[in-house]
């Protein structure tokens, strides 16, 4: 079968690519819909080191996206079962005491390897999770969701058991989806955001408390601390974090930065905190994602900072969701038509 | 119920290579015939109950093989012997789903050329969905050059306005038991005049929506098509 594959050449410039798709034992899965992550538009928009540019690109963009079984040989799964799909190509050396989105020789899609946007996926059986009765819209950004729910899962390994506050440093997609999951398994803990726009603050309304990042209280304090900004946030966050957080806490660092950060290392020792970087997510973590969108209540609340545009069905669609994105205050979503 | 129908009747008249129709030549890395790519992206399409080929009747049993050789088994895909030309090869495919099937007004069929491996999965179900609102359906693209027509093939006759010109490919689509009707009703000039199947629907006067295909839907037909289809797939197209 001849597959299209859509492809960014350089900043702002995609190409098909038509490709004689041997699938092999591979399943076969038609993308239903997608979702923009910070990582995609930054290769669209050429914010990356122009190195790492020239030697990722060409290559089909994002790696959030659901969609419906087209053939699958193995007869596990029906044609027209919706499913999720996962960007995380473990390496062939598996070892057991380490995650498998940290393994040697992993590879991740629209990350090296082409992403989801192409017309017909081929995908290997253990990189589906089902996902039937669930919105796509929802459905589409379980990925973000499964980054979230792998960072709350090193933190509950990691974390000593006074949690009764916890703070979470980002008022942005990541961080909201990190209290949701939060809030969910954890309903006793007391849930802080900080964040610098008020606006998207306020959309985090089952939070127990939140603040502007230049008006945190004096006395304020946090048991444990997720860091969900990114980019040039990550400095302050993580300078405030040291600040706020009580002796022993667990910091989980989500947040990608382009540059490196300099760190308060003297309070850090003083304190004897805990930093856990976490980045990515496995099979396990997409199964607890999907089963958290099963509860009405997680997948409304998730619902609820997805902006779904126009469906895509050209090209020049493809540039309307990269720039919609970019006025859009969480995620954007959008059906796959091509 | 969805029919599609595969026209492959042709015996590759316009295409001679190892003496054999140009549907059956190997196309891309894997070394598929043009016809199984094609039939591939109709089998992957869940909405059909059926997908007919129609194929010359001396190819017949080479396609079965052929079939058999890709793991083509897909128990709806049924060979039907081609007519003299595509309507009539078309005809042929709805005279076997009336009979296989009972007439009914519900029935519709997606049409195409065995030799458009290009076509995708969405032009495929947007035909099948254009028609809950028309009978018939086209696949079109806008023409980018200008198209000049000329009746005797040496003078311009008319030069037609750009942007409402668009060139005709293939899906094309309707319910089977308008195009009976209308095609019993064609004098055997119009018939022999009328290519394709949506000219019928136009010449009497019916409605034919358009449906976006590709610029690559292309057809396969000349040697020059097929290097540059071979070429496709082995290199990148900047859009």
């Amino acid at each position: 079968m001849i597959n299209y594959v859509y492809r960014l050449i350089s900043p702002g410039v995609f190409s098909v690519k038509y490709e004689d798709l041997n699938h092999g034992e591979n399943l076969l899965v038609r993308p239903l819909y997608m979702s923009i992550c910070h990582a995609d538009q930054r290769y669209y928009l050429g914010r990356r080191d122009i190195r790492k540019l020239k030697s990722k690109l060409p290559m089909a963009l994002i790696h959030e996206a659901m969609g419906e079984i087209i053939m699958d040989l193995s007869g596990k799964y029906k044609n027209g079962q919706k499913v999720v799909m996962i960007p995380n190509i473990p390496g062939s050396k598996k070892e057991k005491v380490i995650y498998e989105n940290y393994q040697k020789g992993s590879r991740f899609m629209s990350s090296g390897v082409d992403g989801f946007m192409r017309e017909v996926i081929s995908i290997p059986e253990d990189r589906l999770v089902l996902a039937e009765n669930i919105d796509f819209k929802a459905a589409a950004v379980c990925e973000l969701i499964s980054v979230g729910v792998h960072a709350v899962s090193r933190f509950e390994k990691l974390s000593h058991s006074v949690r009764n506050k916890i703070g979470i440093w980002g008022d942005g997609s990541l961080g909201y989806i990190v209290a949701c999951i939060l809030k969910q398994r954890f309903p006793s803990y007391h849930l802080t955001i900080i964040g610098h726009n008020s606006a998207k603050l306020s959309q985090f309304v089952f939070a127990d408390e939140t603040h502007l990042s230049d008006d945190i209280p004096s006395n304020f304090e946090v048991s444990h601390a997720f860091e969900c900004t990114g980019g040039d946030g990550s400095y302050f966050a993580i300078d405030d974090i040291v600040s706020y957080i009580n002796p022993q806490g667990t910091v989980v660092l989500l947040g990608v930065t382009e540059n490196k950060v300099s760190i308060n290392t003297r309070d850090i020792l003083e304190k004897g905190l805990t930093f856990v970087g976490s980045s990515r997510s496995g099979k396990s973590d997409f199964i607890q994602a999907v089963d958290l969108l099963k509860i009405p209540k997680f997948q409304n609340r998730i619902l609820r900072i997805i902006y779904e545009d126009e469906k895509v069905e050209n090209t020049d669609d493809i540039h309307r969701v990269f720039k919609t994105d970019l006025n859009t205050p969480f995620k954007t979503v959008f059906k796959w038509n091509l | 119920m969805i029919f599609a129908a595969v026209v492959a009747g042709g015996v590759g008249s316009r295409m001679n290579l190892f003496g054999m129709p140009k549907q059956f030549l190997p196309l891309g890395k894997s070394e598929k015939p043009i016809i199984i790519h094609t039939l591939e992206k109709f089998v992957f399409c869940k909405n059909f109950h059926y997908i007919y080929v129609g194929v010359h009747k001396e190819w017949i049993d080479y396609t079965e093989e052929l079939l058999k050789k890709h793991s083509l088994t897909d128990k709806r895909i049924i060979l039907v012997e081609g007519g003299k030309d595509r309507n009539l090869t078309i005809l042929n495919i709805i005279n076997a789903i009336e009979s296989n099937h009972g007439k009914s007004e519900e029935h519709i069929i997606v049409t195409h050329d065995a030799v458009r491996p290009f076509v995708t999965l969405r032009m495929i179900e947007e035909n099948i969905s254009a028609l809950d609102y028309c009978s018939a359906c086209d696949t079109v693209i806008p023409a980018v050059d200008t198209i000049i027509e000329s009746k005797e093939g040496n003078i311009i006759t008319s030069v037609p306005k750009r942007s409402s010109m668009y060139l005709g490919q293939t899906p094309q689509s309707f319910k089977i038991s308008q195009f009976k009707e209308l095609f019993s009703q064609l004098s055997d000039d119009e018939k022999s005049m009328l290519t394709d199947a949506c000219g019928v629907f136009t010449c009497k006067g019916k409605e034919v929506r358009l449906v976006r295909g590709d610029v690559f839907n292309m057809k396969i037909t000349t040697m020059s098509d097929y290097k540059i289809a071979g070429a496709l797939l082995g290199g990148d197209m900047s859009d």
